[in-house]
């Protein structure tokens, strides 16, 4: 029987009537993943200029009043979670999970456009909540992104009352709307691939963010757990969580809670949530290389192979960030153990987008760049992280600035540029026309040498032993006057390089309308997302006749072809230059 | 094709790219999503277990005497299950009436069942089993309440196929609906057949 993709089996696409079903209550999976990546990316904006407010603070002490103790661990808080799950998430999944997968797998939309839609207008109701708090009574919480109690609801901590309700409440809704978006992504990437689209042909940047779906699915679950269990503790005053304590001179009624059982639910999402950011950026990067250095991807089975392998073990790494907290040294010793074999398929990740390069034609574009700057910071960041993965040297680094600078670098940095690089490398097939050049690489070179100006120095302020989560250092025998000078000096990189992206941001709005037409497939590039008939994609992406596929996505530099690459719906019909050889 | 000869297909050889063997599996969509979802919520729930199983031995627990009416509810909830059963076998024969019956017997059974439930909670009230008297307790409410809102959300699914049923719309077109409603019910009884298990072995 021939076969029909879900897509085109009688199911009606819906097309928008009006301008507000086109661009606002919208079930196109390429507007609402605009409308994903334009809501992350303000607040991303918002947590950006807090942690220039902190980095304020941490330069200058008592040079501005705004910004007082409480305030600054609501700016560490709310930096801190925003980055994480509001922005990265939300990006990568909602951003250019929606945007990606029906372009690249050759489907139509999601396979369930309204529940699509419900997941952006539910993520954007969290957004509001979580920013509601800045206006709340005593403002957002300040308990530190990781929510810890006791202390996250004891009278003391910023935002004890209302702050942290909203908080829980949005992570709540944030769950509520990823599970949404992360079934469509999961059942549109396993069902409605077009004919041919195998899963080993599927690009990596696919197989990166339907693991992180699955990751999501399976890790969010516990964050949810946690926050419902603090909410009661919060309002209800049950004593999940929370033990006996005497607070300003009073005895609390709870009892017998067990802090410890928050910290294990809240990792056991936390480490999984990392590589719900890197998975998706290392499949977004591998194709970006590929393309861009016109080699096939190196090793694209053990590329596959890894993001399944990562994927599986960071369910059982999470207690490496509970080394201080204390636990049975056999624990720990798994904990390592288990920590250092992650490196195993994350090292043959490296090595492979390196093989790549390795005598590629490589073109050193916007995206090729910050795709490489990518690579040297995930470097760094996962070296340090060996030394963070083993518990002797953990604990006297744990509450250093060392950490600081590792999970920025691996985590912070290293996903910031694949998103850069992402928007870059994709923005012509968004909008059909190209960004500006040279504003591109002005933006890439500032950001890139900014970022290391902020965090190699912090790297050694954490082996002088300078504590995280300080408001103000004081007076202190074992920082020396030049450690103060640096932390000056870090600080006025980080505002150099939070200014440095309105450079980014002049050029995707300006470009819009000034940037120079960019065709179908400026890049040149081989994945079924450049072969539309139409740019930006209309309605349905393929017009009357879904694409067929007959290859993978990395042929390049093909031997024989007459071009440097052939795209996947190119059939193998006997002629030189179609035809690969084994 | 196995899922092993999927993942280990050389994609770059042209001899592997055979197309119409390498499509999707042959599952509506909305099955497969269930399939997450109730993975998702597995999670949930064995976490929810986790966090008693550890929170029990923290000194202060004390059990609490489960009302008995929980076995009632149960036995209800065991016949909400072959309601639905009984609907999607209908479906699948496309018997209307039955199909009817069967559907509108799981829902009341089901608002029946969460009747029971708010019950439990008075007669645990009526005893002095408060919420914030001790973790056994609160974990209690929490589970069931829990448990109740996701049966509350099924119920919204089986409010829409049932009206489609009452107004005569093709029994093919619901039966997708039909069986997504009873795997869901199918799985909220062993998540309750769990929490009560759990909650009378400790």
């Amino acid at each position: 029987m021939a076969y029909v993709a879900i897509a085109d089996r009688g199911q009606a696409l819906h097309d928008p009537k009006t301008w507000i079903g086109k661009y606002v209550w919208s079930q196109d999976h390429k507007i609402i993943a605009i409308q994903y990546g334009g809501t992350a990316m303000v607040v991303g904006l918002v947590a950006l200029v807090l942690s220039g407010l902190m980095r304020l603070q941490l330069g200058f002490p008592d040079t501005f009043s705004l910004i007082d103790p409480t305030a600054y661990y609501q700016f560490i808080t709310m930096h801190g979670m925003i980055m994480v799950i509001y922005l990265l998430t939300a990006l990568f999944l909602g951003g250019f999970g929606n945007y990606l997968i029906p372009l690249m797998l050759g489907a139509r939309d999601m396979v369930f456009p309204f529940m699509n839609m419900l997941s952006y207008w539910v993520y954007l109701g969290s957004v509001i909540v979580l920013l509601a708090s800045f206006f709340v009574p005593a403002g957002p919480t300040g308990a530190g992104w990781t929510l810890y109690p006791p202390q996250t609801i004891l009278p003391g901590t910023p935002g004890h009352d209302w702050g942290i309700v909203l908080m829980l409440l949005s992570l709540a809704l944030f769950i509520v709307a990823f599970t949404m978006g992360g079934l469509n992504y999961i059942t549109t990437a396993l069902q409605a691939r077009t004919r041919g689209m195998t899963l080993m042909r599927m690009p990596l940047s696919v197989w990166g963010i339907v693991m992180a779906t699955v990751l999501g699915l399976l890790a969010f679950p516990a964050l949810l757990v946690s926050a419902i269990m603090m909410l009661f503790d919060k309002l209800l005053f049950t004593s999940f969580f929370m033990p006996a304590l005497v607070s300003a001179g009073e005895n609390l009624s709870y009892s017998g809670g067990s802090p410890v059982l928050f910290q294990h639910l809240f990792w056991f999402f936390g480490h999984p949530e990392v590589y719900i950011v890197a998975l998706p950026a290392f499949g977004m990067v591998s194709d970006v290389l590929a393309v861009h250095a016109r080699k096939n991807i190196f090793g694209y089975r053990m590329m596959v192979w890894a993001i399944v392998a990562i994927g599986a073990l960071s369910f059982i790494v999470w207690a490496h960030h509970m080394y201080v907290s204390g636990m049975n040294p056999y624990f720990g010793f798994f904990f390592a153990t288990t920590t250092l074999i992650i490196a195993i398929p994350t090292a043959i990740k490296v090595y492979n987008w390196v093989l790549t390069l390795w005598r590629g034609n490589i073109q050193l574009t916007v995206p090729m760049l910050f795709a490489i700057g990518f690579v040297f910071t995930f470097i760094n960041g996962g070296l340090t992280g060996l030394f963070l993965g083993n518990v002797t040297i953990d604990l006297p680094l744990s509450d250093t600035y060392f950490v600081v600078a590792h999970f920025h670098m691996v985590m912070g940095v290293s996903p910031i540029l694949v998103v850069f690089a992402a928007i870059y490398h994709w923005y012509p097939k968004m909008t059909g026309r190209m960004y500006d050049e040279t504003l591109g690489q002005v933006h890439f070179w500032l950001t890139f040498l900014g970022t290391y100006a902020i965090y190699y120095p912090m790297h050694y302020l954490g082996f002088l032993g300078v504590p995280r989560r300080y408001f103000a250092m004081g007076n202190t025998e074992f920082m020396p006057d030049s450690a103060h000078l640096l932390n000056s000096g870090i600080s006025i990189a980080a505002l150099f390089v939070g200014v440095v992206q309105v450079i980014f941001i002049y050029n995707i709005i300006v470009s819009i309308w000034k940037g120079k037409p960019s065709g179908h497939n400026p890049w040149k590039a081989a994945s079924l997302e450049w072969q539309t008939p139409d740019t930006p994609p209309h309605h349905g992406n393929w017009g009357p006749d879904l694409p067929e596929v007959h290859r993978w996505a990395y042929d390049y530099a093909v031997p024989g072809a007459k071009d440097d690459f052939v795209a996947q719906n190119v059939p193998y019909d006997g002629t030189p230059g179609t035809k690969v050889e084994a | 094709m196995s899922i092993l000869s999927k993942i280990t297909a050389k994609p770059w050889l042209q001899d592997q790219g055979v197309m119409d063997e390498y499509g999707p599996w042959d599952l509506p969509p909305a099955k497969l999503a269930l399939g997450w979802l109730i993975a998702a919520l597995t999670v949930m729930f064995c976490l929810f277990g986790l966090a008693y199983g550890i929170r029990m031995d923290t000194g202060d627990w004390r059990p609490l005497n489960e009302p008995g009416v929980l076995w009632l509810n149960t036995v209800v909830l065991v016949m909400c299950s072959l309601a639905f059963q009984a609907a999607r076998s209908a479906a699948r024969k496309e018997q209307a009436a039955q199909l009817l019956l069967a559907l509108g017997l799981g829902g009341v059974l089901t608002i029946g069942f969460l009747l029971g439930q708010w019950f439990a909670w008075g007669e645990l009230d009526k005893a002095g089993y408060y919420l914030t008297s001790n973790p056994a307790n609160a974990f209690f409410y929490l589970l069931t309440a829990l448990h109740g809102i996701h049966l509350i959300g099924g119920l919204l699914v089986w409010t829409r196929a049932t009206f489609r049923v009452m107004r005569g719309t093709d029994i093919a077109d619901v039966r997708l609906s039909v069986e997504l409603c009873s795997t869901y019910w199918h799985f909220l009884l062993l998540i309750w057949l769990a929490i009560f298990a759990l909650l009378l072995a400790t």
